[in-house]
């Protein structure tokens, strides 16, 4: 048992009141309308939209839960709610769940980006849980008249067993209510956890198949009207001028004109990053209808001059560059061929790597390659906002709501306490969703035509409206003595316009001349946290030129780098070394276990390992495949997870799965090219996303048993896999693969 | 514009407006059934998979003019309670992680499993290729569609 002090937390959340219908919510968020977690169904309002703060316990036992943070699909709005419950003693088939509203007095970072939701939200959430049991215990002490060391807690139910007394926790809530808010609980020991790491449906489960409406894109409100956008066609132009005559008398149209998304020169976030500041506004009475006086304007565009801002990121406001000019994939290239020529920042040098390069019997030198990429989700960019003088309301699908509402309360002169985020279900996020220019889009909007309106995006703005990956660019050297001993490692990675580099990653810290350096080429296409930023790159190509490194050295690619971990753990080299050598070790070893890594595969098969530390978790995996023609045929992958407890089994083995299938179809299929600064892919008909037949088509998922405190899982198992999968690739065939995506034919 | 009757879900409808509306934007516009999803207009990633006269459908391509007196069934009309064995299948093996293509994935494997009452392996990847899950869950889809297989035995 761990005991911790609620002071710290106490005006942040642990307030106690009294509902006036008796039962006892504390200010955590929780409120009811959502399906109960036990799958089966009761009368949901229609208007499921409507959001409240607490966690509630009705008399008759109903425990509502609200989950604080952004859901993408990451199943924290499941997971989050786990938490809670478990440090309640709750019985989980009378909780019901549903996603809290922005509310910065009560919750700490309603964010979702950087796998941080349940590792941030961890402590507070069981203080919550823990909170709310110590006040049913302290209620039934009150009734029963016994001491409260005596009373124990199960399944929602409170027990003294001396007096062989019992009570149901609803009996309890307006009683509980009344007692002081404990300013010292203690939490469980993981051993006595009964719903942590057990498997908890998706809350959402039975709305998401029966298609109720849970998304941005399904709100609905009377008097709504439909607004898009018309951006410029490519990176570098501006909008000149806009011919609206035909537009105009078109059916259901009532209202067409441009706006500036945010104020030039105002201060901007980091997120605020937004490709085409001014855009037209098309707005209607229905989603054909505007999209067919859409198609009707005639616009003429002119070349943007360079735009120098100023961005802020929390404390840190950095000035952003964006050069004029249309740019041209093949111009990238040639931009980063010769950047990565010239002298450029080192970020770690560790001993004489320079001697021991020029000293080397044999050096080996690979460089790899990945293009641009839109992040896609399949729900495109929307957003609805009803902005009037009072105040403003704003529901969609959104990753930063508490920076977007900052934003918006600059933009629009009004303070924060007159705006309104409610957080739908995201259709996918992936980072996409932290630059919420498309939430002001639909706010100025809907100022401007004095109504409510839902902004749509079509698919073919979603894709060419920028904030993609970057494109990235990284040559490894190693240097080998006589007796093809690794002696000397150098990285050397940039991209356009954003370096991937982790300078103090593995396998900094287990050689002893290292040296890392990375550089960046300005341009004007729009860049953004893609699923694992930059991990996404650099865990791939990595993890293939060590598999080259392995292989020259006649050594077995997992037993070299167990072998690099050991010196690491033993006499690591430098500081800062950004990983724990045994928990990536052990998931190696564990993934070697598992998928029988020791013994040979039949001959068609090709094999392959990586393992990589990012956003807090360890992750390792093994790909099998087969070859057809040029098609890999992944038969099958087995991963390995360290990310402390785990929370909700299926919730973290679904996400496992999911980031295998999209590292494996992105570095197959995944690349937005341009041409003259117009991306040169708008749709899926041109732009390659995994198909279900691409799929691998087995996915083992396998957990290091622990009680450390759990980290996230949403961006940790995508960056290895690409690794996994070019060494594989290159069992199978005898060919290394450098440059994504791997394939580059039509689906 | 043009006055035209269809049914969805068993219920008659007319709708009155340019006949080149795409059914998926009368569906969500003009009779406030959004189960079907708008994921790219140009019938490549399944979201919008709608049932016309019992056969699969990408919603966003079909104009209203060639569903007069047809029959369109959606996700909503599978069952309102989730209890269709298509449904409940989702559901039991926990299928969705951001859930905004199940709709269309589940429409196309209803279809699948009534051309196909035990499909192979094969005929499961074949038959939902045109359905992109952007999340990734094809594993677990693939299980559904052989539990809801067994289930409709």
């Amino acid at each position: 048992m761990h005991i911790i002090k609620t002071e710290i937390n106490r005006r942040s959340f642990i307030k106690s009141t009294a509902l006036a219908g008796g039962g006892m919510m504390l200010g955590f968020n929780w409120m009811a309308a959502g399906i109960p977690a036990g799958n089966t169904t009761v009368n949901v309002p229609d208007e499921w939209f409507e959001f409240n703060g607490f966690l509630k316990i009705s008399p008759s036992g109903q425990i509502t839960i609200q989950s604080p943070n952004p859901e993408i699909g990451q199943n924290i709005k499941t997971s989050m709610p786990m938490i809670v419950a478990d440090e309640l003693d709750a019985d989980w088939t009378r909780v019901i769940v549903e996603q809290a509203p922005l509310n910065t007095e009560i919750f700490k970072r309603q964010l979702a980006g950087g796998s941080q939701s349940i590792r941030q939200g961890w402590q507070s959430l069981r203080m919550a849980g823990a909170t709310a049991r110590e006040m049913l215990k302290s209620a039934a002490a009150e009734k029963w008249n016994v001491p409260v060391t005596e009373i124990t807690t199960q399944n929602s139910m409170v027990f003294h067993q001396k007096s062989n007394q019992s009570a149901d926790y609803g009996t309890l809530a307006s009683i509980a209510a009344q007692q002081e808010v404990p300013t010292e609980i203690s939490l469980k020991t993981p051993s006595s956890f009964h719903i942590i790491g057990t498997s908890k449906a998706n809350v959402d489960g039975r709305k998401i198949v029966t298609g109720q409406p849970l998304f941005g894109l399904d709100y609905q409100k009377e008097g709504m009207l439909i607004a898009m956008i018309a951006h410029p066609p490519a990176f570098g132009l501006k909008l000149k001028s806009v011919d609206d005559q035909e537009a105009r008398k078109m059916p259901g149209i009532t209202d067409i004109f441009i706006f500036d998304t945010y104020i030039p020169g105002t201060s901007k976030s980091a997120f605020d990053n937004t490709s085409f500041n001014q855009q037209v506004a098309i707005v209607g009475r229905s989603t054909w209808e505007v999209l067919q006086a859409k198609q009707a304007l005639l616009l003429e565009w002119a070349p943007q001059d360079e735009i120098i801002e100023k961005r802020t990121l929390f404390d840190r406001t950095i000035e952003v560059i964006t050069p004029s000019g249309l740019e041209n994939t093949s111009q990238h290239q040639q931009w980063m061929d010769e950047t990565a020529q010239k002298e450029c920042k080192v970020v770690r040098k560790d001993g004489d790597p320079d001697t021991v390069f020029s000293n080397a019997a044999f050096i080996l030198e690979r460089s790899y390659e990945a293009p641009f990429l839109p992040h896609n989700t399949l729900e495109p960019m929307n957003f609805f906002a009803h902005v009037t003088d009072e105040k403003s309301e704003l529901a969609g699908p959104i990753q930063t709501p508490e920076i977007m509402e900052k934003s918006l309360s600059e933009r629009l002169g009004m303070p924060l306490e007159k705006i309104d985020i409610q957080m739908t279900r995201m259709g996918g996020g992936f980072g996409r969703r932290l630059y919420g220019h498309f939430l002001v889009e639909a706010a100025v909007i809907s100022q401007k035509v004095k109504a409510p309106v839902k902004l749509i995006y079509t698919r073919e703005d979603d894709m060419t409206s920028g904030i993609y990956r970057p494109m990235y660019r990284a040559t490894y050297r190693a240097a080998f003595d006589s007796s093809k001993n690794l002696t000397g490692f150098h990285v050397k990675a940039g991209g356009v316009p954003e370096s991937p580099l982790s300078a103090n990653r593995f396998p900094a810290g287990a050689i002893d001349h290292y040296l890392a350096e990375e550089w960046s080429v300005p341009s004007n296409i729009s860049v953004g946290a893609w699923r694992a930023p930059r991990s996404n790159f650099i865990a791939g190509v990595e993890q293939s030129f060590l598999d080259e490194v392995a292989e020259y050295m006649g050594v077995d690619p997992i037993e070299f780098r167990l072998e690099l971990l050991e010196k690491a753990k033993r006499a690591p080299v430098g500081k800062d070394n950004d990983y724990d050598p045994d928990r990536y070790a052990g998931v190696l070893k564990l993934v070697r276990e598992k998928a029988d890594w020791t013994k040979p595969t039949d001959k068609e098969t090709g094999r392959g390992v990586a393992a990589y530390f990012c956003h807090n978790s360890y992750v390792a995996q093994i790909v099998e495949l087969k070859m057809n023609d040029e098609m890999p045929v992944v038969t099958k992958v087995t991963a390995a997870v360290d990310c402390g407890i785990v929370i909700n089994k299926t919730g973290a083995i679904n996400m496992t799965e999911g980031a295998i299938v999209d590292g494996i179809g992105h570095s197959l299929f995944g690349r937005q090219t341009f041409s003259d600064g117009s991306p040169e892919h708008s749709n899926f008909n041109t732009y390659r996303l995994i198909r279900h037949r691409e799929a691998p088509k087995e996915i083992q998922v396998h957990f290091v048993e622990s009680s450390l405190d759990p980290t996230g899982l949403g961006e940790p198992p995508y960056p290895p896999v690409i690794g996994a999968l070019a060494n594989a690739m290159y069992n199978a065939t005898g060919k290394r693969h450098y440059n994504q995506p791997f394939l580059n034919q039509p689906s | 514009m043009a006055q035209i009757s269809f049914s969805v879900n068993g219920k008659k409808q007319i709708v009155d407006t340019d006949p080149a509306t795409p059914l998926l934007w009368i569906l969500r516009d003009h009779l406030n059934l959004v189960g079907t999803k708008f994921g790219c207009g140009v019938a490549s990633c399944g979201a919008c998979t709608i049932h016309l006269d019992g056969k699969a459908m990408r919603a966003c391509v079909l104009p209203l003019s060639a569903i007069a007196d047809k029959e369109v069934t959606t996700i909503e009309g599978l069952s309102e309670d989730g209890s269709h064995p298509v449904q409940q299948a989702w559901v039991d093996v926990d299928v969705a992680q951001c859930g905004y293509c199940q709709a269309g994935q589940i429409m196309s494997a209803t279809a699948l499993l009534k051309q196909y009452p035990n499909p192979t392996d094969a005929q499961i990847e074949r038959g939902m290729s045109g359905n992109i899950c952007r999340c990734g869950t094809y594993l677990r889809i693939k299980e559904a569609i052989k539990r809801a297989s067994e289930n409709m035995k």
